[in-house]
C-alpha cells in the first residue's frame, strides 16, 4: 500500500496566508496587553469616588489597527522589502531603492507647488477653510517644504556629504538673516520679521547651539579619552554660576567673566580628576554622578552666596564687545547706536552669533588637539591604558587634562547661559542636563563633531518642534497636549537609532595623520574606553 | 650604586630581585645581567616568573625587593624599582612589548608610532600650547615623527598599511608592528615578551631579521621566548628560570647541554623524582626565602602596590605566573639535590651555585658551600669594605638579634660577607649606603641604630664566647 503525503503540507503557505495568520496572533498578543492598558480606565466621578470606565470602543480599535498593520505588513511589505533586492533579469539592475522611488521629481514639483500656493494663501486660510481646516493645511504646507527641503538634500547627497562642514557652518551663519527675512517677506514688514524671528532663533537656534557646545566638550572627555563623565552638568554649572556671581557682585563684563569661567570650570574638572584616577568604567561613571549632584546641593544649601533654591536674578547682559549695549535704558543702545528701530530680537541675533563662534572655537580647539600629542595620548588611553604607560606617557596628566579641557568647554557654555537666561538656579543644572548631553554624544557617534552636531540638532530641535504640533489636539481631542509626548518620542527615536546605527550617527573615526591617504577608522576596530 | 668597572658594559643589572604576592613566590632572588648591544634571552618553563620579571623591570610591579640597575650609554644610572611606571620608558629608555598584543587597534598604524613618541612631540609642542597655534617648530617635530614612523614602518615592512587601523592587521603583523611602536620610543633597551608566540615559521624567521636589525643599531634586548629556534639563534646570553629562581645562565650552547635546563623543561624519570623527594625532604625551596619576612618591607605592603583595578588587567598571564610551589617540585632542585647527595654526605656539594640549591644549603651556621654562591654575589657588591669570605671560627653571629634585621636580611647580609656583629659595627657611612641599596632600605640602618645595637652585642659576644645556636 502506497503511502502518499499530503502535498499540503509541503507548499510553503503563501504572504497572504501566513498574513492572515500573523495578523491575528498580533490581534490576540495586543489584546492581552492592552486590555488592562487601553479597555480599563480608572476615573473619579462626580462625587469622588473611584469607578471603573470602560472603553472597549477604543480598545477594539487599537487591536484591530494591529491586527491590520501586521496584516499588511506580511503580506505586502515583506514582499517589496524583498523585491528591491531581486535583480532585473533582463537588465542586471537591481530596482530602484526605496529613496528614489520616494524622491521623485514630479513629487516634488507637486510639493513645491503645494507650499506655494499654500503660502500664498496663508492670510486668508482661515476664512476659507474655517480655523480646523486651516490647521491641517498649515501641517501639509509644513510637510511640503520638509518633502522639498530631503529632495533637494537626496540629490545633492554627494556634494553635501564632500562638504558637509562647510555648507554647515554657511547654513548656521545665515540661518538668522534667512529667518529675519522669510518673516518679514510673510509679514509685510522688518518689525514684524525681527519680532517673529525670536522664536526661531532662541528657542531652536541658541538652544540647540548650546547643547552642541555642551556635547563637544564633553566629546573630548568621553569620545576621546573614553572616561565615562556622568557629572558633566556639574562644570556647566560651575560657569553658570561663576559668570552670576561675579556679574552681579562685581560688575564685571561678560568679556572678562568668559575666560574666568572657563578656567574655574576647568579647575574643578582638575579637582574632580584626581581623586577618579584609579577609577574606570562604571565606578567612575557613579563618582562623577555623585560630583554632579554634589554641585547641585551646594548650590541649593549655600545660600549665602547662591541665594539657594531661588536662584540669582539680574544677572547683566552681553555687551557687543563694550562698544554698544543691549539695555534699552543705556545710552549706547544699539537702536539709539545704529539709528535703527527698537526691538529685543537684536541681543538674540547677538547671542546666537556669540554661540556659534563659541561652538565653533570649540570644534576648533578639538580638532587641533586631536592633532597634537595630547589629543593621540587621550585616544590612545581610550583605547589601550596599559599600552599607553608603557610608551612613557603620564597617564595621570594625560587624564587630567581631558578633564580639564572637557570641563572649561563646559564653563563658556555655563556662562554664556547665564547670560543669556539673566537667571540661573539650580532648576537648570540637574542630571537630566547630563543625560541628555551624554545622549547626545552617544547618538551622534563618540568622537565625531559632525555626528554629534547632527545628533544634537535632532535631538533638542525635535523635542523643540514638537511643541508646535497643535494641530494634533483637532485629532486627538483638546486635552491631548502634544508636549507631553516629546519624552516619548524621544526615547523611541533613540532606540531605533541605537538600533539601525549602535556607534551612532558617525561611528567610523577620522585618522589624525596618514602617510598617503586618509581613510575613515571603520567603528568595528574603535574602543570606548573603559571608563 | 655600585661603581664597579665593568658596570658600562651591562646595560641591566638585575640583583637579587625578588616578587611576591601575598604568600606566593613568583621571583625568588633573581640575579642576572644584560650586556649592552646583545642579545639576551629569559626562558623557562610556563609559570616560571619570566613576565613578572618584565613587569617588574619596566615598572608595572614594584618588586618585593631587589635591585634594577639601567646604565644609560650616556653613563647615567637608573634604579628602576624606584622610577614611576611611565617614567621608565621616557627617562630610563626601556620600552617593551606584551605577551597579548597590546595595540590601539581604533588608530591606524601610522598613529600608533606617533603615540610612541608622544614625549618628544610633547616637548616640541610647547606642551601643546605652540602646538595649538600651529608654531613651525611643532610642525617641524610633526613631520620628523612622522619620517622616524616611516622609518620603522618600512623595517617592519608594514609601510603598505599605514593608512589602516592597526585591528585590521594579521597576527603577525600586529607583532611587528608593536616591536616597531616600541622601538619608536627610542629606547635603549627592548623588553619582548614571547615576540614569535603564535607566528608560522616564515613570520618567525622575518621576526628574527627585524631583532637582528635592531641589534644592529646598538639597541640591547631582553627577550622572552618558548620558541627555541628564535632564542638558540639569535641570542647572545641566556638566562633559564624555573618557579622564579635562576637555574642556568651562559650562551646557548652551555645552556641547552645544562643538565638542570633539561630537567626543568623535560623532567627527571618518575622513579629518580621519588627518591629525589625523599632527599630533598621537607626542606622547601619556598618556605626558606619565607621565614618570617620583614615587617617593614614584607610582601605584603610591595605588592599591593599595584594591587586594584589597573593589576587586574596588567597582565592576565599572571594568573599563570602565580605558582603554588608544593615540595620539591623545581626539577631543576631536584638534580642539584642528587647531585649533593652524591657528592658527599656530610656537607653540602660545593657545586651547587645555584640560589634553586638553598634547601639543601640551609644549616644552622652558613656551610663553606654556601661561600660560592655568596662570593659570586658579593663580587659585585664592592660597597661594603670590611667584608669577610667566610665566618670567623665557621660560625656567624645571629644577625638577627638586630632590631631590624630579619631572616631575610641576614641571609642577605651573610651573602654579602658579613657575619659578625664585629663587623657591622665598624661600618662607615659608605658601607651603610652600599649595605642600604642592596637590602632597598633609605636610611633604616641609621634610623634604628643598627651600628648602636651592634657594637652593644658585639661586647656581649666577646665577653661570652659561648656557642650560639642557629636563628631557629
Amino acid at each position: 500500500m502506497a503511502v502518499t503525503v499530503s502535498s499540503e503540507r509541503d507548499t510553503v503557505a503563501t504572504p497572504i496566508q501566513r498574513a492572515f495568520r500573523e495578523a491575528l496572533y498580533a490581534g490576540a498578543i495586543s489584546l492581552g496587553l492592552f486590555v488592562l492598558f487601553i479597555g480599563l480606565r480608572t476615573d473619579q466621578n462626580i462625587s469622588n469616588e473611584l469607578i471603573l470606565v470602560k472603553r472597549w470602543g477604543l480598545l477594539a480599535l487599537v487591536v484591530i489597527a494591529t491586527a491590520v498593520g501586521r496584516f499588511l505588513y506580511i503580506a505586502y511589505g515583506q514582499p517589496f522589502v524583498a523585491s528591491l533586492k531581486v535583480a532585473d533579469i533582463d537588465t542586471g539592475l537591481l530596482p530602484d531603492t526605496m529613496a528614489a522611488r520616494f524622491f521623485r521629481t514630479p513629487y516634488f514639483i507637486a510639493a513645491v507647488v503645494v507650499a506655494a500656493l499654500l503660502f500664498v494663501l496663508a492670510g486668508s486660510l482661515d476664512g476659507l477653510l474655517g480655523p480646523d481646516l486651516a490647521g491641517y493645511a498649515r501641517f501639509v504646507r509644513a510637510l511640503a517644504i520638509i518633502y522639498a527641503v530631503a529632495w533637494v538634500m537626496y540629490y545633492f547627497r554627494a556634494f553635501i556629504h564632500a562638504h558637509f562642514s562647510a555648507l554647515g557652518i554657511s547654513a548656521l551663519a545665515l540661518y538668522p538673516i534667512v529667518v529675519v527675512l522669510a518673516l518679514a517677506l510673510m509679514t509685510g514688514s522688518m518689525a514684524g520679521g525681527f519680532q517673529g524671528s525670536l522664536k526661531w532663533v532662541d528657542n531652536f537656534g541658541i538652544q540647540i547651539l548650546i547643547y552642541v557646545m555642551l556635547a563637544w566638550g564633553l566629546n573630548i572627555v568621553i569620545g576621546l579619552a573614553g572616561l565615562l563623565d556622568l557629572g558633566y552638568v556639574a562644570f556647566y554649572a560651575v560657569g553658570a554660576y561663576a559668570y552670576a556671581l561675579l556679574g552681579t557682585h562685581f560688575g564685571l563684563s561678560f568679556w572678562i567673566l568668559l575666560p574666568a569661567a572657563g578656567c574655574m570650570a576647568a579647575f574643578w574638572g582638575v579637582m574632580l580628576g584626581f581623586p577618579v584616577l584609579r577609577l574606570r568604567g562604571d565606578y567612575l561613571a557613579i563618582v562623577t554622578l555623585a560630583f554632579g549632584e554634589i554641585i547641585r546641593l551646594v548650590l541649593i544649601n549655600w545660600r549665602d552666596v547662591t541665594n539657594g533654591s531661588a536662584g540669582i536674578s539680574g544677572i547683566p547682559k552681553v555687551s557687543f564687545f563694550g562698544l554698544m549695549s543691549f539695555n534699552v535704558s543705556d545710552p549706547n543702545y544699539i537702536a539709539k547706536v545704529l539709528n535703527i528701530a527698537t526691538s529685543s530680537a537684536y541681543y538674540k541675533i547677538f547671542l546666537y552669533y556669540l554661540i556659534l563662534g563659541l561652538c565653533l572655537l570649540t570644534a576648533f580647539v578639538t580638532i587641533r588637539l586631536r592633532r597634537l600629542p595630547v589629543g593621540r595620548a587621550w585616544e590612545a588611553l581610550r583605547e589601550d591604558e596599559i599600552a599607553c604607560r608603557s610608551l612613557g606617557i603620564n597617564t595621570t596628566t594625560t587624564k587630567l587634562t581631558a578633564f580639564a579641557t572637557g570641563a572649561m568647554f563646559g564653563g563658556f557654555a555655563g556662562s554664556f547661559f547665564a547670560a543669556r537666561q539673566g537667571f540661573v538656579s539650580p532648576e537648570s543644572f540637574v542630571f537630566l542636563e547630563s543625560a541628555i548631553v551624554l545622549a547626545i554624544v552617544v547618538l551622534g557617534g563618540m568622537g565625531s563633531l559632525v555626528g554629534i552636531a547632527v545628533a544634537a540638532l535632532v535631538m533638542i530641535g525635535g523635542t523643540e518642534a514638537l511643541r508646535e504640533l497643535d494641530f494634533l489636539k483637532r485629532v486627538f481631542g483638546p486635552d491631548f497636549t502634544p508636549e507631553l509626548y516629546r519624552m516619548l518620542l524621544f526615547g523611541m527615536a533613540m532606540v531605533i537609532v541605537m538600533l539601525w546605527k549602535p556607534r551612532g550617527f558617525v561611528g567610523s573615526r577620522e585618522p589624525t595623520a596618514f602617510l598617503k591617504e586618509r581613510r575613515a577608522v571603520s567603528s568595528s576596530f574603535t574602543k570606548e574606553g573603559h571608563g | 650604586m655600585n661603581a664597579t668597572p665593568s658596570s658600562k658594559d651591562f646595560i641591566l643589572q638585575v640583583e637579587h630581585l625578588s616578587m611576591k604576592f601575598g604568600g606566593l613566590v613568583a621571583i625568588g632572588d633573581l640575579s642576572f645581567q644584560a650586556r649592552r648591544g646583545e642579545i639576551t634571552a629569559l626562558i623557562g618553563p610556563n609559570g616560571a616568573g619570566k613576565t613578572t620579571v618584565f613587569n617588574c623591570i619596566t615598572g608595572f610591579y614594584k618588586p618585593s625587593e631587589g635591585m634594577i640597575t639601567l646604565n644609560r650609554e650616556d653613563g647615567s644610572t637608573y634604579l628602576l624599582e624606584r622610577l614611576p611606571n611611565h617614567e621608565i620608558p621616557a627617562r630610563a629608555k626601556v620600552a617593551r612589548t606584551f605577551q597579548n598584543i597590546r595595540l590601539f587597534s581604533g588608530m591606524t598604524l601610522l598613529e600608533n608610532l606617533l603615540v610612541a613618541q608622544h614625549n618628544k612631540l610633547m616637548k616640541a609642542s610647547g606642551y601643546t600650547l605652540l602646538g595649538l597655534f600651529g608654531f613651525p617648530s611643532y610642525r617641524q617635530a610633526s613631520a620628523e615623527s612622522i619620517e622616524l614612523a616611516r622609518h620603522w614602518l618600512e623595517k617592519a615592512d608594514l609601510v603598505d598599511r599605514a593608512d589602516d587601523p592597526a585591528g585590521d592587521l594579521p597576527y603577525g603583523a600586529q607583532r611587528r608592528l608593536e616591536i616597531a611602536r616600541a622601538m619608536c620610543t627610542g629606547p635603549e633597551l627592548l623588553c619582548l615578551d614571547e615576540p614569535a608566540a603564535g607566528l608560522n615559521p616564515k613570520e618567525s624567521a622575518s621576526l628574527n631579521e627585524l631583532l637582528m636589525g635592531i641589534k644592529s643599531t646598538g639597541t640591547s634586548i631582553l627577550l622572552i621566548e618558548h620558541d627555541m629556534s628564535v632564542v638558540m639563534q639569535i641570542s647572545d646570553h641566556v638566562v633559564v628560570l624555573e618557579y622564579g629562581r635562576k637555574i642556568s645562565d651562559g650562551n646557548p650552547q652551555s645552556v641547552r647541554t645544562d643538565p638542570r635546563v633539561i630537567a626543568a623543561y623535560l623532567g627527571v624519570d618518575d622513579e629518580e623524582v621519588e627518591t629525589v623527594l625523599t632527599e630533598v625532604g621537607d626542606e622547601d625551596v619556598i618556605e626558606q626565602l619565607d621565614t618570617g619576612p620583614d615587617s617593614a618591607h614584607g610582601p605584603g605592603n610591595s605588592a599591593s602596590m599595584m594591587a586594584g583595578p589597573i593589576s587586574d588587567s596588567v597582565e592576565h598571564a599572571d594568573e599563570g605566573e602565580r605558582v603554588t610551589v608544593s615540595k620539591g617540585a623545581s626539577k631543576a632542585a631536584q638534580v642539584d639535590a642528587r647531585a649533593a647527595a652524591i657528592a658527599s654526605k656530610p656537607v653540602v656539594a660545593p657545586a651547587v651555585a645555584s640560589p634553586a640549591a638553598k634547601p639543601a644549603a640551609k644549616k644552622p651556621a652558613r656551610a663553606p658551600a654556601k661561600k660560592a654562591a655568596a662570593k659570586a654575589s658579593a663580587a659585585k657588591a664592592g660597597g661594603i669594605s670590611n667584608r669577610l669570605d667566610a665566618p670567623r671560627g665557621g660560625k656567624a653571629d645571629s644577625l638577627i638579634r638586630i632590631k631590624g634585621i630579619g631572616p631575610v636580611n641576614e641571609r642577605k647580609l651573610n651573602e654579602h660577607g658579613i657575619f659578625h656583629f664585629d663587623q657591622i659595627a665598624a661600618w662607615k657611612k659608605a658601607d651603610i649606603e652600599a649595605a642600604e641599596a642592596y637590602l632597598a632600605f633609605d636610611g633604616r640602618i641609621a634610623r634604628e641604630d643598627w651600628i648602636g645595637q651592634a657594637k652593644t652585642l658585639a661586647k656581649e659576644v666577646a665577653a661570652k664566647p659561648a656557642t650560639r645556636g642557629g636563628r631557629k
